[in-house]
């Protein structure tokens, strides 16, 4: 784990420190977690690396890079036995209860754990605590190594290169776990390949860290990270990225935006990569920056009637906004993706943390009834895929569709092998040419059996059309009569039925362990990596155990839910939210009501140490009805 | 081809306005301008709003999106974004477009889109009954007020200059050759056209009358004839183009103080026009040259089986670890 002020490149240091474990063939798992702040709060970064894969984070801390003293304090109880803390040396007579960032609260909670632990005043003092408990601390003399990297560069002024603080911390962490050191600069040069001379500059301090380390820490350390052959191309990224990579693939050709966290920097990403390769003529993806997110769901609208695929993308405060332009869309059968990245709530809540408090909006948010399609992914890999088949629903079905992530998913990073992308068809659904109008009367809204009505774009010779947000006839013109009414409302819900026929079952449902136990989770969104790798642990210790992870969450399969929770005897729900909304949403639809619930709603994702331990207390009749998750800083 | 202004008719929707209704004449202006200019019905995009003007797309015969109360703008942007080989015409209320939708409207000018924004004026929120609109002054009691307006209105046409429109222009729903020439020049400008088109509401609005504009109440003690308040700026001599950016603010300046007038004399016509400011298509299209011939709409997104030709190596080079 690094941690530090945000702002002292704590990010950087954990992207090289993933890169150069990737490199190595090795398996990364990223937690970043920071405040609503530009600079100055805690932020810190937490790698998991693994020869095998990982799906989630653990409590667990063996080496901590703090950068300041603030970092160690906070964490100081995560670092296991035999792990280490990486500190500066000028830190130690910091009084912990004089660090200007740690809020009353917190503050109030060190100070009863002074107390009952007997720890003195000075980060010393804890550092003794931890050492105690048999951690390593490693006082590094940030100050004297950086006057001494400048002399080699030929820097007179420290202050000029005290942002690279960060990379010394990798390169003491590297020589600690004694991994090949050339990694590391590998991901280093690779980091700044746009820049060559920060590049050299950064090699240095690295290889200036690792030297001194190796020879002042010798062997106290002894975890270690070995690199291991692998033969597949592998990637590491963010549900961010592999969002922004899924909409191009799915055809986005309009991305809508306005600024907002978590959501935003899949735009950026998008635009910073706007031109796309096609094989044949290149295509290009136009991203906007509107004036709120009224106008991004609006205009987004505007773009899928012209015939592009469009989308936006957002969190909570935005969606809400977009609640009018929702529900307009609807009932003009708009293919519009809405990209919804959750994070705490309710209002500004928890702007940078996670959450999973907005299934329920999503379903119900916009006035009136009209049919949406939300689809929720429990992955990166599931955010890359999802991202492109979204559009094919979206303009199968000509209604908006939600696709619900959240900043779990959005700001973790993930080690995959490469996508296989290849195979992913583009289904327009019924849309109309101007020679298949030629000759013929256009009705954009007739009946149909399905009642899905063969599209036509705006701008096709032949196709004339209107749309309104009244309700309307079958040619887009105003009606109020009730038995066009009726037939209209009929017409766009039983839309929901051939989703529901037709989406496939992996898309609906994904099972994971052993679903004939009489145990069974259930859940969706970001917990399932944890619940993946705790369902294993169990499975190792005896237990039996099931997973079902919904990402059709809207419409519901209600009938393969039911099949699947029908005369089990648990049924565990686990959401990061309150009031466990997709257990009540499976029991008013199929009648069967979740009995245990897993919750969390510290705005921190759940971790598989904490999800393992709730999930086993439940099985061995130790935990009450409903386990409260709380970890992470 | 050649066609004419009935061709752009509806003749299966009836056209529920009040009689006398100034929206009438802006129905007439479109369609005659529509025709004059040689635009066939498909070419062309009329986007909405909320209210008796948002009822206007139906009445023409083009491709018509009646949208939400305030949100014209943003629908037709991203209309116009996806195809810019559209002709799109936002058209909404003065409550839509300065109320509800003022973020929009003022946001809209920053972008400069090849589009026209026709804004019907009437001082009142006629649909819902006449309430007091952002364009009605301050102190001013229509009939369906209980007490006089308490807020001051709007400057339609300086908020345009201001914001960034290259176009900004006032016409009258009963000169309907006035309009449908401005209609045109608005259509033809190169970037994002303001009309600002004064509509007498004859069920509301009992003050801003169509008698009002033309001057009945103050009839020529000599020949008996109204005076009208409206005077045409082209016949005063009035130079609206920017022809350098030398002279842009000298003439912002004097569009505003004509803009600043009202009562007894009201200036119609062209206040500000400037097409040396690049459109949203000419930005979009420095950094994506090809942005006009294949635009978002336009782009194939499979092969002739249906598979993504899309290559996503550039992206994946910086995240691959190996």
């Amino acid at each position: 784990m690094a941690g530090g002020a945000q702002g002292s490149g704590v990010d950087t240091a954990a992207n090289i420190f993933g890169k150069a474990c990737g490199y190595g063939g090795l398996y990364v798992f990223g937690r970043r977690e920071y405040h609503s702040n530009i600079k100055g709060l805690h932020s810190y970064f937490h790698l998991r690396i693994s020869p095998k894969e990982i799906l989630a984070n653990v409590n667990d801390v063996d080496l901590l890079a703090a950068f300041d003293a603030e970092t160690a304090v906070r964490h100081i109880n995560e670092v296991v036995s035999e792990g280490g803390i990486i500190i500066g040396s000028r830190q130690m007579n910091t009084k912990v209860l004089d660090i200007p960032t740690l809020p009353p609260e917190l503050k109030a909670e060190h100070v009863r754990f002074m107390k009952e632990k007997t720890v003195g005043e000075t980060l010393n003092d804890w550092l003794n605590y931890a050492k105690q408990k048999n951690v390593h601390v490693f006082h590094v003399p940030y100050m004297k190594l950086l006057s001494q990297i400048g002399e080699k560069l030929g820097i007179q002024k420290i202050s000029k290169i005290t942002r690279m603080i960060n990379v010394l911390t990798i390169g003491v962490s590297f020589a600690l776990f004694k991994y090949d050191r050339n990694l590391a600069e590998k991901a280093v040069r690779d980091t700044f390949s746009e820049k060559p001379r920060i590049a050299d500059m950064n090699v240095t301090a690295l290889n200036h860290a690792y030297d001194y380390a190796e020879e002042n820490f010798k062997n106290d350390f002894k975890r270690r990270l070995e690199k291991t052959a692998v033969n597949e191309e592998r990637l590491f990224l963010t549900g961010n990225q592999a969002v922004a990579m899924g909409k191009v693939l799915g055809g986005c050709r309009v991305q809508t935006y306005y600024p907002i966290t978590p959501a935003a920097d899949e735009s950026e990403y998008l635009e910073a990569n706007q031109i796309l390769k096609t094989g044949g003529e290149d295509e290009a993806i136009i991203v906007i920056q509107t004036e709120d997110e009224i106008a991004a769901v609006n205009s987004a609208s505007g773009a899928a009637l012209a015939g592009a695929r469009a989308a936006t993308s957002t969190s909570g405060p935005g969606f809400s906004l977009m609640a009018e332009g929702l529900s307009w869309a609807g009932n003009s059968e708009v293919p519009l993706v809405i990209t919804y990245y959750q994070r705490g709530a309710p209002a500004t809540g928890l702007p940078t943390r996670n959450g999973q408090a907005d299934l329920r909006f999503a379903m119900h948010a916009g006035h009136g009834e009209f049919p949406r399609i939300i689809l929720a992914s429990g992955d990166i890999q599931e955010c890359f895929y999802d991202s492109a088949k979204v559009f094919n629903l979206a303009e199968k079905y000509q209604m908006p569709v939600i696709h619900l992530l959240d900043k779990a998913m959005a700001n973790c990073s993930q080690t995959y092998p490469i996508f296989d992308y290849g195979k992913f068809k583009i289904e327009r659904g019924e849309l109309l040419t101007e020679k298949d109008l030629e000759g013929k009367e256009y009705q954009r809204f007739r009946f149909t059996e399905t009642g899905v009505s063969p599209r036509v774009v705006l701008g096709t010779k032949n196709g004339i059309h209107w749309y309104a947000g009244d309700e309307h006839n079958e040619i887009g013109h105003i009606s109020e009569e009730p038995r066009n009414r009726r037939l209209m409302v009929e017409k766009r819900m039983k839309k929901l039925e051939l989703v529901e026929k037709e989406v496939p079952f992996e898309d609906k449902l994904k099972f994971y362990g052993d679903t004939d136990s009489e145990n069974i989770v259930v859940s969706w969104g970001s917990p399932k990596g944890a619940i993946i790798e705790s369902l294993e642990k169990l499975k190792q210790e005896g237990f039996s155990i099931g997973f079902i992870q919904v990402r059709l969450v809207h419409p519901l399969p209600t009938e393969e839910v039911k099949k699947t929770l029908e005369g089990k005897k648990r049924i565990i729900d686990v959401e990061d939210n309150f009031s466990g909304q997709l257990g009540g949403i499976i029991k008013e639809q199929t009648g069967i009501a979740p009995n245990y619930h897993v919750l969390k709603y510290t705005g921190r994702p759940m971790t598989t140490t904490e999800v393992y331990e709730a999930l086993k207390a439940i099985l061995t009749e130790k935990a009450s009805e409903r386990e409260v998750l709380m970890f992470g800083a | 081809m050649g066609l004419k202004p009935s061709d752009f008719r509806v003749p299966q929707v009836y056209a529920d306005w009040c009689p006398g209704c100034g929206d009438f004449g802006i129905m007439n202006g479109l369609q005659m301008a529509f025709a004059e200019l040689g635009l066939e019905p498909h070419q062309i995009v009329m986007v909405s709003g909320i209210g008796c003007s948002g009822k206007e797309p139906h009445n023409v015969k083009a491709y018509g999106v009646h949208t939400l109360h305030g949100r014209t703008l943003p629908f037709a942007m991203g209309i116009k974004v996806a195809n810019p080989r559209l002709e799109v015409l936002a058209i909404g209320g003065d409550g839509d477009g300065l109320g509800i939708g003022a973020g929009h409207f003022v946001n809209a000018g920053r972008k400069n889109l090849d589009m026209t924004y026709i804004i019907h004026n009437n001082g009142v929120y006629g649909l819902t009954k006449g309430q007091a609109s952002p364009t009605l002054r301050l102190g001013i009691q229509t009939k369906a007020l209980p007490k006089p307006n308490i807020n001051e209105a709007v400057n339609s046409i300086g908020l345009a200059i201001i914001s960034g429109f290259t176009f900004a222009a006032r016409s009258y729903a009963y000169d309907v050759r006035h309009l449908k020439e401005t209609i045109k020049k608005a259509i033809q400008h190169k970037g994002l056209a303001f009309i600002d088109c004064l509509q007498p509401c004859p069920t509301y609005n009992n003050i801003t009358t169509k008698d009002w504009y033309s001057g009945e109440d103050r009839k020529d003690p000599t020949t008996g004839k109204p005076q009208s308040r409206l005077y045409k700026l082209e016949e005063t001599g009035f130079d609206p183009n920017v022809r350098d950016w030398s002279e842009d603010f000298q003439k912002k300046i004097a569009a505003m103080d004509k803009a600043r007038e009202w009562g007894d004399a009201i200036p119609i016509g062209v206040f500000y026009k400037n097409e040396l400011e690049p459109t949203f298509q000419e930005r979009i299209s420095k950094r994506i040259p090809f942005y006009v011939d294949r635009p978002p709409a336009k782009q194939k997104l499979g092969d002739e089986n249906g598979f993504s030709k899309v290559d996503l190596t550039k992206f994946m080079k910086g995240l691959k670890t190996s």
